[in-house]
């Protein structure tokens, strides 16, 4: 019931008595604000409890989210799948078909807290009985004297860890670790040259690359973003075991001390095998030798095929005729100065054993019977300047650029001063000396067509484009020369029914420490090239202190040690390489018609 | 109609987070399904590259050769070598003996016809 404002009854009575009926209105205004007042008040201050409660829910909400989110390990969100796990740390290595050289293996490194071992003196015992390496009593002290953490193996083996595991020490704990497995075990060891562990952690270690291919590719070996495709080689698993079973035996036969031996691809530059004997297992790479009296090239470890820089003798002669005939100063039949022995200020030049192949020979007949002397007349006519220009752009005054870390350090070794008596020396491969590599290299450039062909161990995918060092038809008159030295010359032991083989030998006396060569120790190399019609492939062998003694007199030209070896190689290897022979015809006697 | 429409938003609202709910759970669900897949597909990578590095081992030439060597015997194998290369057309192939061809009756005449004919033409 809503009381008016102005009730007449009161209004009138008002004016009767002459007092203002305003202030009756406005008393009874005030009445009634009073009454709203007191109706709105406690819905104010419900609403306004309610406000409160809300903003302390959002504040405590916010507090306990801070204090989550300082509390707790970070996690990124996620939002989509996780990609594929990273297949392996380190990519594989392959040969040129794909066959695994190099590979990874998960294993386990065996460390231990010793503050955890239950009985550190019988642990210690078990594990040298199962790692017969160790010595019981150094391990027992190492697991005593108060240390709290210890690495006991690099690397386990499946039964060593079951093994372990059966000691069952809480104190003796094992980490993953990936390791790396070379399936071959010693084959083209000089190439993978081997790995070792860098950082190493409980969780994983890092595997680096120690020598070989392993250590001059080991970014991209390590990029994660390719570790998924393995690195291919230009080497052939099969070739490349040949090489070395033929190379290991020559070696045994000849009683040689070591040697080395290339074939690689004329076109494309490619090496398909590398050899160097004695060889190592890169699983278990020796130590290198660190003796006063050890020389570098008496460990396995070293890569004669690239390392070894020798004076690789008449092998040589080939260059001084083929840059004669370049520069057109003589024709495979011009005849030269062959009269030995040739005076030079105090020099001597002398042939093998004293002969004599002149007074005149055609340079083919110098090439085919390795005349020194015809060879130093060919180089005098050439000029020094010259002479070291062309050898120049044929390799052999920079290291090989063959991808292995030991490639740059084997940088040739070259006279400073070059008078005319090194040229002469130079021209039949003595004075400068280089690996069997670049001889590879030089001859490959000569097999090409002329071209130069840079030696790599990555497989190429077509013919390499070099710069041309020679025209085309000295290139092809090289070669002619180079098969007249086994079908009439020096390398006749060198001939491979249906192969065609075309080759120069040379033979260097080693030089001693103290100066001036050995009488009875040298270096022995053949540098050959097969099918001659169209060259394919070069092969070098090179064999150190090499001695035929099959005969009453050992032997120890190359005609007689590296030629036959590389020609047994030649036979084997061909036709891996899928070098038809050249075959005569069947005559048609041989084959009849079958009866039926 | 207001009060309907009310209803109606607060019912979707329910359902929608429901919804989103559901959603939620069942992707993570999904994301942990996947990470023990990848898990797997890596262990199994793991073992096919023990595999790879096994058959590697395996035919490893100087094992083959050593088995080559020792089953001699039974399986005669010898490196390969040039002669065992030949060419294609060094191969003679036997001629086949092909019976005399006997004509019809009467083909050989009408032959015979055609051919004077066409001297007389």
């Amino acid at each position: 019931m809503r009381t008016p404002l102005r009730p007449l009854a009161r209004i009138l009575d008002a004016r009767q008595k002459g007092e203002n009926p305003d202030l009756i209105e406005r008393e009874n205004l005030a009445r009634r604000h009073d009454a709203m007042r007191e109706k709105s008040q406690p819905r104010a201050s419900a609403r306004l409890g309610l406000l409160a409660l809300a903003f302390g829910c959002a504040y405590l909400t916010i507090g306990v989210r801070m204090g989550h989110l300082a509390a707790s390990e970070p996690v990124e969100p996620v939002a989509s799948a996780p990609g594929a796990e990273i297949v392996a740390q380190r990519a594989d290595i392959t040969d040129r078909n794909g066959r695994i050289l190099a590979t990874n293996m998960t294993t386990s490194a065996l460390y231990a807290h010793p503050k955890e071992m239950v009985d550190p003196k019988g642990s210690a015992r078990k594990l040298a009985v199962i790692f017969p390496d160790l010595n019981a009593e150094d391990l027992e002290k190492r697991f005593t004297d108060g240390r709290r953490f210890l690495w006991v193996r690099k690397v386990l083996s499946p039964e060593q860890m079951q093994a372990v595991h059966e000691i069952g020490d809480p104190g003796l704990l094992f980490g993953p670790r990936e390791m790396r497995l070379y399936p071959n075990g010693s084959l083209a060891a000089h190439v993978l040259g081997g790995y070792s562990f860098g950082a190493e952690g409980v969780h994983s270690a890092e595997v680096i690359g120690t020598a070989g291919i392993e250590k001059a590719m080991d970014a991209r070996l390590r990029d994660p973003a390719q570790a998924g495709q393995p690195l291919e080689l230009s080497l052939d698993l099969t070739v490349q075991a040949t090489v070395e079973e033929v190379l290991s035996a020559g070696i045994t036969m000849l009683n040689a001390r070591g040697g080395a031996a290339i074939v690689m691809d004329v076109r494309t530059g490619e090496i398909i095998a590398l050899a160097s004997a004695p060889t190592f297992d890169p699983n278990n790479r020796p130590v290198p030798l660190v003796g006063k009296d050890d020389e570098a090239s008496d460990s396995p470890l070293f890569n004669r095929a690239v390392q070894g820089v020798y004076e690789l003798g008449s092998a040589f002669k080939i260059f001084a005729a083929a840059q004669a005939m370049e520069l057109g100063l003589v024709s495979p039949d011009t005849m030269v100065n062959a009269n030995a022995p040739m005076t030079w200020g105090k020099y001597r030049i002398k042939e093998f054993e004293g002969k004599n192949y002149g007074p005149m020979l055609s340079v083919r007949g110098v090439i085919e019977k390795s005349s020194n002397v015809g060879t130093a007349n060919i180089a005098l006519m050439i000029g020094p300047q010259r002479q070291q220009a062309f050898l120049k752009s044929l390799g052999f005054f920079e290291p090989t650029p063959l991808e292995l870390i030991e490639a740059p350090g084997a940088r040739p070794l070259i006279p400073k001063r070059w008078p005319e008596i090194v040229t002469i020396t130079t021209s039949y491969g003595h004075g400068m000396s280089a690996s069997p590599m670049h001889l590879a290299a030089a001859y490959a450039s000569i097999a090409n067509g002329g071209i130069y062909v840079k030696p790599t161990l990555l497989k190429q995918n077509g013919p390499a484009s070099g710069v041309r060092v020679m025209s085309e038809k000295v290139a092809k008159d090289s070669v002619a020369m180079l098969r007249s030295v086994v079908t009439d010359g020096t390398a006749s032991l060198g001939e491979v029914k249906g192969y065609e083989v075309a080759g120069k030998t040379g033979t260097a006396d080693k030089p001693k420490k103290s100066g001036g060569y050995y009488k009875d120790k040298v270096i022995n190399t053949f540098a050959a090239t097969f099918p001659a019609s169209s060259p394919r492939y070069v092969v070098i062998v090179t064999l150190d202190e090499p001695a035929d003694t099959s005969g009453p007199k050992p032997l120890r030209t190359a005609g007689w040690t590296s030629v036959p070896v590389t020609a047994e190689m030649i036979r084997r290897i061909a036709p891996l390489l899928d070098v038809r022979p050249i075959v005569e015809p069947v005559t048609g006697a041989a084959l009849t018609a079958a009866a039926n | 109609m207001r009060p309907v429409l009310y209803v109606f938003t607060f019912l979707s609202v329910i359902a929608l987070g429901f919804w989103a709910y559901r959603e939620n759970y069942a992707t993570q669900e999904v994301l942990r399904e996947v990470r023990v897949l990848q898990r797997e597909i890596a262990g199994l990578r793991e073992g096919l590259s023990v595999q790879k590095a096994e058959w590697a081992w395996l035919n490893r030439p100087d094992r083959l050769r050593d088995l080559v060597s020792l089953n001699f015997e039974r399986v005669p194998l010898m490196p390969m070598e040039p002669g065992q290369f030949g060419a294609t057309a060094s191969v003679v192939y036997p001629v086949p003996e092909v019976p005399a061809i006997e004509l019809p009756e009467g083909v050989g005449a009408v032959e015979t016809t055609s051919a004077t004919e066409e001297e007389g033409l």
